[in-house]
């Protein structure tokens, strides 16, 4: 029997390490200086899939990201740990996507293909911090959502159990498959690479890769079916263009700002006992302590 | 028509702080906006609700109440929403940016094809001008956010679907009764009409929530660490410190992703907003997204082996020092005066 599981998946620059270099001397994000990682939390869901993969026969675990030719670097990177492979949703008819947008983007490339008995991702992505994505996706889809998950704890008779973790407290809830499961980062971490998977998986591309390696491959990749990463473009998919990019963003970015703090006049101490129990007085004598 | 609705969350009868928080800022838009504040409360056994809403300003409060509205699912109150906001038309949805709102939010904005905008920090009303289309809207909620890990502030807007829906973290905005007496009206809902039987289908079934025991929100003075800390180990040094002044320890977002303390202690655009009295930020640099949870603060002392940290920029006192080093010695003399 099959049972298939698809991971949904962003690249994502590294807002959490924004160091000194990335910024610019005018005070904006120097983009380019941040390295593209694995949304973190897509990595938690994807280990829970993986999980389920070893626990169920037949199962297979997809990876669909939405992005750049580049983004193909994460979906190997799920190969090397485990997935069986996956699907790019590239162009540029998608850009300007709000999550509304993504999320209808994603759905479609859902819809193609085909019997999805489950699908997770990261609860939310690290350079929007919006966790609207899931929900939505669940929406377009018509499928029901449980999000903040942080394990699976069963899957069996059509049903998923599943344990939440929220700001205070725990669920743990029941529901029917097919599903859409965001996974927490409290969740547990994703396994690393596998040493004979990143082996066979290192020469995986999509269609745009081989043909930027200028060399005729050919044969190769016929012979190795499981290295082709599907690529899909816009008319790949089944769609209505009005909700695809910027049309079918109902949000729009009136602004943006960079973020500058006023500098204040401070006094500075150094760690000196005298200077130390001076504040200390200070602050009894203003009341700010005591 | 076109009001502003709140969606409040309730455990235990008891509406949410970040509703309440919502209330007020929501009365303050339907001010500027002329229209009304309503509000929506789902649930069971919600008799207690409206006593509770109206001293904010609340002129009308839809009552779903509905056994299997509690405990909170996703679908039923979604679909509840849906329908409601299909008749009612609201101009502006607001909820809070919990582990509800950001489960509801984004499903009730899909079905509504109507923008929403996660976490904002600040809630304003102008114009916006679309140049492509030629066309000048007014009275818009510019739903304002901080995006790219806190390194820039966006302002969102959405110029055609209604409702603007937005979310609000807990904290962010002030909560304020506007008149002790004030009387709105209660709007019960037939439940059946807006929630099929086929929503059910997600059940809860084991549910464990405490009520939280940390108040760093309400602590009047915060010793807050970050990575430069070091270990877990020298987080201790804070919670001596925090002891000894009456306070509560805080975190940074790199010091709860290095271990040193819990998740629910994190400061910051992704943590808790503060405005203490008195914030001590310990080995903290002083990334944006911290700074902008705490840069309320009425005095802040920074204490780094770093003389040029970010956070320097926002302190009212920088000491150049280790947290080993200065902080025993902030202790010793406090200990020494204070009667």
């Amino acid at each position: 029997m099959s049972f298939n599981i698809v991971v949904l998946a962003k690249q994502v620059p590294d807002t959490r390490n924004v160091g000194k270099d990335a910024m610019k001397a005018d005070g904006t994000v120097n983009r380019a200086a941040l390295p593209a990682i694995y949304n973190p939390e897509d990595l938690n869901a994807l280990e829970q899939a993986l999980r389920l993969k070893s626990k169920i026969e037949g199962a297979t675990v997809h990876i669909l990201t939405m992005g750049p030719a580049r983004a193909a670097e994460i979906i190997r990177e799920s190969m090397y740990r485990g997935a069986d492979g996956g699907y790019l949703l590239s162009g540029r008819e998608f850009a300007g996507s709000d999550t509304l947008a993504t999320s209808y983007a994603l759905a479609c490339a859902i819809r193609k293909i085909g019997k999805v008995d489950l699908i997770v991702c990261g609860r939310q992505a690290i350079d929007g911090d919006t966790a609207q994505v899931g929900p939505q996706v669940a929406e377009k889809l018509g499928l029901p959502q449980i999000t903040y998950a942080e394990e699976i704890l069963d899957l069996s008779k059509n049903k998923i159990t599943v344990k939440r973790r929220l700001e205070r407290g725990v669920e743990v809830v029941k529901g029917p498959l097919p599903m859409v499961v965001t996974v927490n980062g409290s969740a547990a971490e994703c396994r690393p690479r596998h040493a004979k998977l990143t082996m066979k998986y290192k020469r995986a591309a999509t269609a745009t890769e081989k043909q930027e390696s200028g060399n005729d491959y050919t044969d190769f990749y016929d012979s190795r079916p499981y290295l082709n990463i599907t690529e899909w473009g816009v008319s790949d998919i089944e769609h209505d263009i009005q909700w695809l990019g910027l049309t079918g963003s109902p949000t729009k970015v009136k602004q943006i700002e960079n973020v500058v703090f006023t500098a204040k006049e401070s006094k500075r101490l150094t760690a000196s006992d005298v200077e130390i129990e001076d504040l200390m007085k200070e602050l009894i004598a203003n009341h700010t302590i005591g | 028509m076109n009001n502003i609705f709140v969606y409040l969350e309730i455990e235990d009868g008891i509406v949410g702080d970040v509703s309440l928080e919502l209330l007020t800022k929501g009365r303050s838009l339907a001010k500027q906006l002329n229209c009304k504040l309503e509000a929506v409360a789902a649930g069971y056994k919600l008799d207690g609700i409206g006593e509770q809403v109206f001293p904010y300003g609340v002129e009308v409060l839809h009552l779903a109440d509905d056994k299997r509205l509690a405990p909170y699912t996703s679908l039923p109150h979604t679909s509840l929403l849906v329908n409601l906001f299909k008749e009612e038309k609201p101009q502006i949805a607001l909820m809070g940016a919990t582990s509800i709102g950001r489960d509801l939010g984004p499903r009730v904005s899909s079905a509504l094809f109507s923008g929403l905008t996660a976490d904002c920090t600040s809630l304003e009303v102008g114009t916006y001008e679309d140049k492509k289309a030629g066309k000048v809207y007014e009275n818009l909620l510019y739903q304002i956010r901080p995006a790219f890990g806190g390194n820039i502030v966006a302002t969102i807007v959405n110029p055609d679907c209604r409702p603007q829906m937005a979310t609000v973290r807990e904290g962010v905005m002030k909560k304020e009764i506007k008149d002790p007496k004030f009387a709105g009206k209660t709007r019960k809902l037939e439940v059946p009409k807006y929630v099929a039987d086929t929503d059910f289908v997600v059940e809860v079934i084991e549910r464990h929530m405490e009520k939280s025991k940390l108040n760093i929100k309400g602590s009047p003075i915060i010793v807050s660490g970050g990575y430069g800390v070091g270990s877990a180990d020298n987080f201790k040094l804070l919670h001596e410190l925090a002891a000894t002044l009456g306070g509560e320890v805080g975190a940074s977002r790199a010091a709860v992703d290095a271990g040193f303390s819990e998740h629910e202690r994190q400061i910051g655009q992704t943590g808790t907003t503060v405005r203490p009295k008195l914030y001590i930020a310990c080995g903290i640099s002083g990334q944006i997204q911290h700074i902008a949870g705490m840069q309320e603060s009425a005095m802040i002392i920074a204490i780094n082996s770093d003389p040029k940290a970010p956070i320097n920029q926002i302190a009212d006192y920088v000491i150049t020092g280790t947290v080993e080093d200065v902080l025993p010695k902030m202790i010793k003399y406090y200990k020494k005066n204070s009667k």
